[in-house]
């Protein structure tokens, strides 16, 4: 029988490899809302516009992409038992890859340059290009393909439909031609990328550590099995749809996968929070104010999309307004919420976990509420259920975009500042380990 | 039919009962009743701790001959929960609330990732090389006291 793997020490990746990712998400969320208070009302006024696009791509790439990389490169030996190879080396090669291509990418909107454009999306496409590679490569290896496994599978599938379709999009605005059909593209880039991506990853998370951070009952079997293939399927069909010839049997036919994937969000968040309501730890926390939060905000976005799907032909001014109270609902309210919730428990137990190894018998080891003080969380925590509701509002009332966009960036400070802090101890407590076994940064 | 999956992954079920009956009493001030709840988490830890390394671990180690695998880390993982445990009866005679706490939040993510680990790959992994002997197992198992 050989050695299977996922149950070594040395394949928890260094603290610098997640870490790095960690510590700069917040600071692309912080940029986004700067340039929300410096546009203002305007912002509001098209999902075309140059920075509506900008500020999209620094949340979903920036802040979202960073840390859902992160937390997936740290996540697949415990989850998958199947670390990625050469950690520390694709770390850094994609760090230094996806962090100007981001910013390339946003100057090269905001300011329509082609230059800054092609440059990001060579970055960006090398970088994800050796994000899926190695981590497809590693999810192969893993012995079991339990509904985590299989969830984060067609979640980086997702990732690289959301891209091609990225770039594609993107030349559009590198070189000089018109790409027809290029609103039908853009929705498929975004369905791709929020419901594929991000949403398919949220999900087989979730199934891992909803039970696990608050001792809930595990997801139903039927729910773990089939919500994550039905999911992708439905978007296959979607896109599919998008190749039909006639006009009112496409609209149907999208309308229908639309209908039953909102569906299946809605059991997912449904599930989430019935199990959360059963769950066997009696302390409520941070981290479950940040679930809680998220999935009744992913709850009304479906109840918003599902309303403006309803209609037959919403005005065209209403539609703009529905697609931005989306994308506030589902980045701001339901993604950024679970990410960041989640970030409140990765981090601090990391750094415990990493100083526990150095220090073990030579210096006591801070505790993860001396590490991530409840305070500060809990501050944090408070400008954010405070800035989404902002931010929601101001898709209907344009001028509120200025209270949101301050509480927004505000919340995001703070977080910085928690992750920091936290992260500061962890360099003050490792000098104390003997020189062997220090790994700072 | 009983497995060594079934009836360790039912045990750690058990000692998540127990502890989060440990963490809620530290939210009331009754010290003696934090105390007793936490001694009945502490016993039922110890016990599993012992069925893994003075049962499964080396019946697992002989039969496949791996004795520095997967066995090695999760003995490792005990050593660290056991400190988290120390730490926590150490907060708990201080009446350290903030303390107790914070160790009891510690110890409850390194208990999972734990978990997940044996339920997931090792316990399959070890029911698949004892299956001749699993009944023997089994019964020394159950027959381990706190």
């Amino acid at each position: 029988m050989s050695l299977e793997p996922g149950l070594s020490f040395d394949q928890a990746p260094p603290i610098s490899v997640p870490f790095r990712f960690f510590l700069s998400a917040p600071l692309f969320a912080l940029l986004a809302a700067l340039l929300a208070l410096w546009y203002g009302p305007a912002l509001i006024g098209s999902r075309w516009q140059p920075s509506a696009l900008a500020l999209a791509h620094l949340m979903s790439v920036g802040f979202l992409g960073f840390a859902m990389v992160g937390a997936m490169m740290q996540m697949l030996p415990v989850v998958a038992g199947a670390p990625v190879a050469r950690p520390v080396g694709v770390a850094r090669a994609l760090y230094l890859l996806l962090l100007p291509g981001v910013l390339s990418l946003a100057g090269g909107f905001l300011f329509a340059a082609q230059w800054p454009m092609r440059l990001g999306m060579a970055l960006l496409g090398a970088g994800f290009l050796i994000f899926v590679v190695a981590v497809g490569a590693s999810l192969k290896r893993a012995p079991s393909l339990n509904p985590v496994v299989l969830g984060m599978h067609l979640a980086v599938a997702a990732l690289a439909v959301t891209v091609a379709l990225g770039l594609t999009l993107a030349s559009n605005y590198g070189w000089e031609w018109w790409l027809t059909g290029r609103v039908r593209l853009a929705n498929l880039h975004l369905a791709w990328g929020l419901l594929g991506w991000v949403g398919l990853l949220v999900i087989s998370v979730a199934y891992q550590v909803v039970p696990m951070f608050q001792l809930t009952p595990v997801y139903p079997r039927p729910l773990t099995r089939w919500l994550g293939m039905s999911l992708f399927t439905l978007l296959l069909l979607w896109s599919a749809t998008l190749l039909m010839q006639d006009a009112a049997a496409q609209e149907r036919a999208a309308l229908t996968a639309g209908v039953l994937a909102a569906a299946g969000f809605g059991a997912f968040a449904a599930t989430t929070l019935r199990l959360q309501w059963q769950r066997r730890r009696k302390v409520t926390d941070v981290t479950l104010l940040f679930w809680r939060f998220g999935m009744a905000c992913l709850l009304l976005a479906l109840a918003l999309l599902l309303g403006a799907a309803g209609q037959v032909l919403p005005e065209p001014a209403r539609l703009q307004v529905y697609s931005f109270a989306l994308a506030f609902l589902f980045i701001a309210g339901f993604a950024v919420s679970v990410v960041n919730g989640m970030l409140y428990k990765i981090v601090p137990f990391l750094i415990w976990f990493h100083l526990q190894g150095q220090l073990m018998g030579v210096a006591k080891v801070p505790n993860m509420k001396e590490i991530m003080p409840e305070k500060g969380m809990r501050r944090q925590m408070r400008l954010h259920f405070a800035a989404v509701p902002a931010l929601l509002l101001s898709a209907f009332w344009p001028p509120l975009i200025y209270p949101a966009a301050l509480l927004f960036g505000a919340s995001m400070i703070l977080l910085e500042i928690n992750l920091l802090s936290a992260f500061r101890i962890y360099r003050q407590s490792a000098k104390l380990a003997p020189q062997a076994g220090s790994q700072p940064t | 039919m009983e497995t060594i999956s079934s009836y360790l992954s039912g045990d750690h079920q058990r000692c998540d009962e127990l502890f989060s009956q440990a963490e809620a009493a530290a939210s009331g001030k009754d010290w003696a009743a934090i105390a007793a709840d936490f001694q009945a988490f502490l016993r039922a830890m110890r016990r599993h701790f012992k069925i893994e390394e003075e049962v499964l671990f080396p019946a697992f180690e002989q039969r496949t001959g791996m004795s520095m695998g997967p066995t090695q880390v999760m003995r490792a993982e005990h050593a660290q929960m056991n400190e988290l445990l120390d730490a926590m009866e150490d907060a708990l005679q201080r009446q350290d609330k903030d303390g107790y706490l914070g160790q009891a939040e510690t110890l409850l993510i390194m208990t999972q990732q734990h978990n997940i680990k044996e339920e997931q790959i090792l316990y399959p992994m070890a029911d698949r090389a004892l299956a001749p002997e699993l009944g023997d197992v089994l019964k020394r198992m159950h027959a381990v006291e706190a």
